[in-house]
């Protein structure tokens, strides 16, 4: 809790966020929702990392959060809480279930990374050819009816309401990472990173470690994609679960700073509109390509002159007299 | 007579051809320092890192107070109480120096604030006390050296592992290190420890076993020892003198 405390610029900024949600047109709320969710998503992804488990089939966890809280809630008629928890579960039970697999066969660093891919590509495959969630076709959610409709029943509703559940999810995510980075299994996560026979020497249980951190992973990630096929409305397994959202996912923690609990938030802020002001010059110059051109130089200048991310940068700016 | 507190019965280690480590028995008793010596490819580290777990041997077994440990995983070695140290110092460089001793407390308590106590401790004890804040990259050769003692001392080992912590080092600093594991030896700890500076064995082992070609060629205490034939010839050198 006290680690929380400390965290209190980050909690006011997002407190701040709130307020401005309500007061800005549609057009910067979905920005923004798009924003929250690169930040959340990001912060899953990095949780894996600080222990050293680079995931490229980060999607596969957001899809079957994605997928199992639409089916449930829609076909099945679950309640969408107990939908979007199950999503969570299977997507932290999937992951441990790779994990596993990757430790107990001694899969480690780029080879692991496959690993995920080859789940991700694997699962994906699977529901491209699943007539139950629609294949190929894709799976539609039923047209809600704003007059009716109940936002903290359905889970579902307008652009504000997504505003908030976005904002939300990626508080909550921030004070899980922030609690868990500051127990003893932050400093055991990090010390398997840095180095995995010394950790384990000095007691760190490597698979318990381990499978304890993809579980969170998986499972946040497996929440935020229920919340975006709320959004979405319609899900299809390439873009859910594809492996452009995987590398997607990574790419704001990357640029806001690996391993830092805020640098994923400013990557995102960073990333998103970035993505978008390419797209809208990409349209308007209609020279096909160029929004993607323009993206990946942008993004090749700040890995380039910023290696070690955007916000380590930042803090150190602030405190300039700190020592290393 | 001292309970054994490890018991090594039989280690071989063969890697496809060769072997490494062949049939050695020895035992470590409560409360004792007992060195284990021998010309470099003796097989020294490769029975420290099948007694810690780092390898799993051919045949043979490794008791810790009767039960046995071979074939374990390491962390559930450490977790007994049998802490390593590496020959070539190995910090967690992205971490200070404090959170380096505190990854070795938390095999004792899950509470972080109990783990930077006892991690702090461990620290003063290595004159790492005023560096606790600092990066573990930043450190010099004899401080990192003084780092991955208190780091293991941190885990609060009962048997402590150390293989050649002298290396690399002059001897003022070795004096140091000599000194610390004395201190720590009083407080209750036993001591196993690889190493090359005949000096420092001297100095701290009350026996030593002799390690040469993967074979346990003799055993005793250090002037038994020094004085063995086999011992002279095959590593000490005919003109040796030991002091």
């Amino acid at each position: 809790m006290r680690a929380l405390c400390s965290q209190w610029p980050a909690l006011a900024f997002f407190a701040l966020l709130a307020v401005v949600g309500l007061v800005i047109d549609p057009f910067w709320q979905s920005l923004l929702t798009l924003v929250f969710f690169y930040a959340f998503m990001g912060m899953t992804w990095n949780l894996m990392m600080t222990a050293g488990l680079l995931s490229l089939g980060h999607a596969l966890f957001l899809g079957l959060g994605a997928y199992s809280t639409a089916v449930l809630s829609q076909t099945y008629g679950w309640n969408p809480w107990l939908a979007i928890a199950a999503g969570a579960i299977l997507s932290s039970i999937i992951g441990v279930v790779i994990t596993w697999i990757g430790v107990r066969f001694s899969v480690k660093g780029v080879h692991f990374a496959l690993l995920t891919i080859a789940f991700a590509e694997l699962t994906r495959v699977i529901f491209d050819n699943w007539e139950l969630v629609g294949g190929t076709g894709g799976y539609f959610l039923k047209a809600i009816n704003p007059d009716t409709n109940r936002p903290l029943e359905s889970l579902r509703g307008g652009t504000l309401y997504f505003y908030l559940a976005f904002l939300a999810i990626t508080v909550a995510g921030y004070a899980i990472v922030t609690i868990l980075m500051n127990s003893r299994w932050g400093y055991r996560w990090r010390a398997l990173h840095e180095d995995e026979e010394a950790a384990r020497a000095l007691g760190v249980p490597a698979l318990r470690s381990k499978i304890f951190v993809v579980a969170i992973s998986a499972g946040l990630a497996g929440i935020g994609g229920g919340v975006m096929a709320m959004m979405q409305g319609s899900l299809f397994p390439d873009s859910i679960m594809g492996l452009r959202l995987s590398i997607e996912v990574l790419i704001a923690p990357i640029i806001g700073g690996l391993g830092s609990l805020f640098g994923p938030v400013v990557g995102a802020f960073f990333v998103v509109p970035l993505m978008e002001a390419s797209n809208v010059l990409g349209q308007s110059t209609g020279l096909f390509g160029l929004n993607t051109l323009i993206y990946g130089v942008v993004i090749l200048l700040v890995i380039t002159f910023l290696p070690e991310g955007i916000w380590p940068r930042v803090v150190r700016l602030l405190r300039p007299r700190e020592r290393k | 007579m001292p309970e054994a507190m490890l018991a090594v019965r039989n280690l071989t280690k063969a890697f496809r051809g060769l072997i490494a480590v062949k049939d050695v028995s020895f035992e470590v008793r409560q409360g004792e320092i007992l060195a284990v010596i021998g010309p470099n490819g003796a097989g020294k580290t490769t029975c420290f890192n099948l007694i810690a777990g780092a390898l799993k041997p051919t045949s043979g077994e490794i008791l810790f107070k009767g039960e046995r440990i071979s074939g374990r995983m390491p962390e559930d070695i450490a977790d007994r109480g049998v802490i390593r140290t590496f020959q070539i110092v190995r910090p967690m460089r992205g971490m200070t120096v404090l959170e380096n001793a505190m990854i070795g407390a938390f095999c004792r308590t899950p509470n972080v604030s109990d783990a930077s106590d006892i991690a702090i401790s461990s620290l003063a004890r290595f004159g790492l006390r005023p560096k606790a804040e600092m990066s573990a990259a930043s450190l010099t050769l004899p401080d990192r050296k003084m780092l991955e003692l208190a780091r293991a001392v941190s885990a609060q080992p009962k048997l402590l592992l150390l293989d050649e912590v002298m290396a690399g080092l002059r001897p003022s600093e070795g004096d140091q290190i000599v000194a610390a594991i004395k201190d720590l030896h009083a407080s209750g700890v036993t001591v196993l420890l690889i190493e090359h500076v005949m000096r420092v064995v001297m100095a701290l082992a009350q026996r030593v076993v002799v390690l040469h070609h993967g074979e346990k060629i003799a055993e005793g205490t250090p002037t038994e020892v020094g004085n063995d034939r086999a011992v002279i010839e095959s590593y000490l050198g005919k003109r040796a003198k030991l002091a």
